[in-house]
């Protein structure tokens, strides 16, 4: 077994190494890929593993966009000069400048994101069901609407931000590669947390927070942590978008609350919830979905989408992995007779 | 012997009904003690004031010396002062052994500890346990599909597993097997003394709760009627008259 694993690993790793030199034309649509396999992750987190429904984490994309670009703006000009300029004015940015701000911008976005999220957090996390939902998409909406007011920041123009230095393919391949790095960090990092002791008790908070209270674990401490390690992974995704997409705007790309925030959980619920693979296969197959239907059925795509969420929640809700589960309980090591205590799902 | 529980004059009205009125007890530090009375006389809410789950109207009440009737339910368990429900808790998706490492007391780690993965101390703990309550072989089965008797001796054992100082049972022996009560006195009493765990336990069947507790304390209609060892309740004709109704 571990050493078929590891050569499902060293595959799925080659794969993804390959993958932009043998596509070129679809560099940024695997970028792409990389992103939702990321918010896919990050929203399990909370969602599948803790059993808080957010529809906010696009809040962390958005500001995450906006305080990376910020930070990489500032470090060189004036950020209300710059962005007043609309793109207009003569804005020059070294090298140095270029990579030196969208590595900071991008880092403390994760940063600010945490932060906020443990703010947030401590507001809306006496919520719970579809009140925590509804809270947390009040807040990402809020935001796109305060920031699209905020001259400051570009206002409803949003911000252009300088372009990749030197040839654009060679850019494609350069954001797929970090997409990628963050999306492996991601999945290495939520594999080891759901073996801890925390990610045990995470669990005992979705299944029965009362109880877990009852038994004297720190619920609202691992929430906000928990919360505030998926919004680091989440800002620093908008962070890198920012770059990607050279110019953004508050409401259709920053806080995309109708497009990304539902991906997300459209992702999860289609691979399989509260599972480590589930969010990676069903932003696979979502966004394959999502691109076919684009490309061929131009026109009702967002009908396709819209059929593809209502046949997911009501007819599929545990998903790819859940299915799997049912139908090769063997595959996952369930036995009816005792094994050993110490044996990994 | 101290104190380790001291509830001093509690009342608690829910609108207008009294369910406890200027109740006064103790319980001993490191013994058994017993809480009796008809059905609705206000043991579940005198319990459920001393753990935190709502405030009380009047009166204090301390543990381990400190004032905890304003206390959450969360802190207070985070002083090693652990409830079972009345209708069991569990975690139904998760086998037996997850249920007991969950359980691991949280109080007494730092977040850095949380991060870590079991051990094998931990594992082993858990198998012995689970095998204290008799559930070894039913360990690596989703806990949801035991029976309720066994979901109750899980709810113990998990208890058992974060170290508490004292453990509040409320009727630990209902819906059980009555062959399986005598099993159940054995291993309550053996978690007193092997343990060292304080229990305060709600009882309904007087067999269990005479042969386990040194001091009892009978409540009627909200009111404290009676205290002392199983023979002298026993012989108390005010707690028959509660119990048959003669009032």
């Amino acid at each position: 077994m571990a050493k078929n694993k590891t050569i499902l690993y060293a595959s799925i790793l080659a794969i993804s190494f390959i993958a932009p030199f043998a596509f070129p034309a679809f560099g940024t649509q695997l970028a792409t890929l990389w992103l939702m396999i990321i918010v896919a992750l990050t929203w399990d987190m909370t969602g599948g593993q803790m059993g808080y429904n957010s529809l906010g984490n696009i809040f962390f994309y958005g500001t995450g966009m906006y305080v990376a670009a910020v930070i990489a703006i500032g470090l060189v000009y004036d950020v209300g000069d710059y962005t007043n300029a609309a793109g207009g004015g003569i804005y020059e940015f070294t090298d140095a400048q270029y990579f030196g701000g969208l590595f900071l911008g991008v880092f403390g976005a994760g940063v600010f994101c945490s932060i906020t999220a443990v703010i947030i957090g401590y507001i809306t996390f006496g919520l719970r069901g579809p009140y925590f939902a509804i809270g947390t998409l009040g807040v990402a909406i809020a935001a796109g609407e305060l920031v699209s007011n905020w001259e400051w920041v570009g206002g409803g123009q949003g911000i252009a931000l300088p372009v990749y230095p030197g040839d654009l393919d060679t850019g494609k391949i350069f954001f797929y590669f970090i997409f990628a790095a963050i999306g492996i960090s991601v999945f290495v990092f939520v594999k080891w947390l759901y073996a801890t002791r925390f990610g045990a008790a995470i669990n005992a908070i979705r299944d029965d927070e009362e109880k877990a209270d009852a038994m004297g674990i720190h619920t609202l401490r691992y929430k906000l942590i928990t919360w505030a390690m998926a919004a680091f992974f989440v800002g620093m995704a908008g962070g890198i978008s920012a770059f990607q997409l050279i110019h953004f705007e508050p409401l259709e790309s920053a806080y995309q609350t109708i497009n990304l925030g539902i991906f997300m959980v459209v992702c999860v619920l289609l691979g399989g919830k509260g599972t480590l693979w589930g969010p990676v296969i069903g932003a696979i197959l979502f966004h394959l979905f999502k691109e076919v239907t684009w490309n061929f059925f131009l026109g009702w795509q967002w009908v396709a989408l819209g059929a593809l969420i209502v046949v997911t929640v009501v007819y599929f809700q545990d998903g790819v992995m859940g299915w799997l589960m049912h139908k090769r309980p063997e595959w996952f090591g369930i036995k009816v007779e005792a094994g050993a205590a110490g044996e990994a799902k | 012997m101290s104190s380790i529980i001291e509830v001093q004059g509690v009342s608690k009205s829910f609108g207008g009904v009294v369910a406890n009125k200027d109740v006064s007890m103790t319980v001993e530090l490191g013994g058994i003690t017993g809480l009796i009375g008809p059905n609705g006389s206000g043991k579940t809410t005198l319990f459920n004031s001393v753990v935190g789950y709502h405030p009380i109207d009047a009166g204090s009440i301390r543990f381990e010396g400190k004032e905890i009737s304003n206390y959450q339910v969360q802190d207070i368990a985070r002083l090693g002062l652990l409830r079972t429900f009345q209708q069991t808790r569990i975690y139904g998706a998760m086998n037996g052994v997850e249920n007991m490492l969950i359980s691991l007391p949280h109080r007494k780690m730092s977040i850095w500890d949380a991060l870590k993965t079991n051990t094998s101390e931990d594992y082993e703990r858990a198998d012995h346990l689970l095998e204290f309550v008799g559930l070894y072989e039913k360990r690596m089965l989703k806990s949801g599909d035991l029976s309720f008797g066994q979901q109750k001796l899980l709810e113990f054992a998990m208890a058992l597993m974060n170290e508490p100082t004292c453990l509040l049972l409320d009727e630990p022996t209902a819906g059980i097997n009555p062959t399986l009560i005598n099993g159940l006195i054995d291993r309550l009493k053996r978690a007193n003394t092997e343990f060292g765990i304080t229990l305060f336990i709600i009882e309904h069947n007087m067999r269990v709760i005479m042969n386990m507790a040194e001091t009892i304390y009978c409540l009627a209609h909200g009111e404290m009627l009676a205290q002392g060892t199983p023979d002298e309740i026993q012989n108390d004709q005010r707690v028959i008259d509660a119990y048959l109704g003669a009032h």
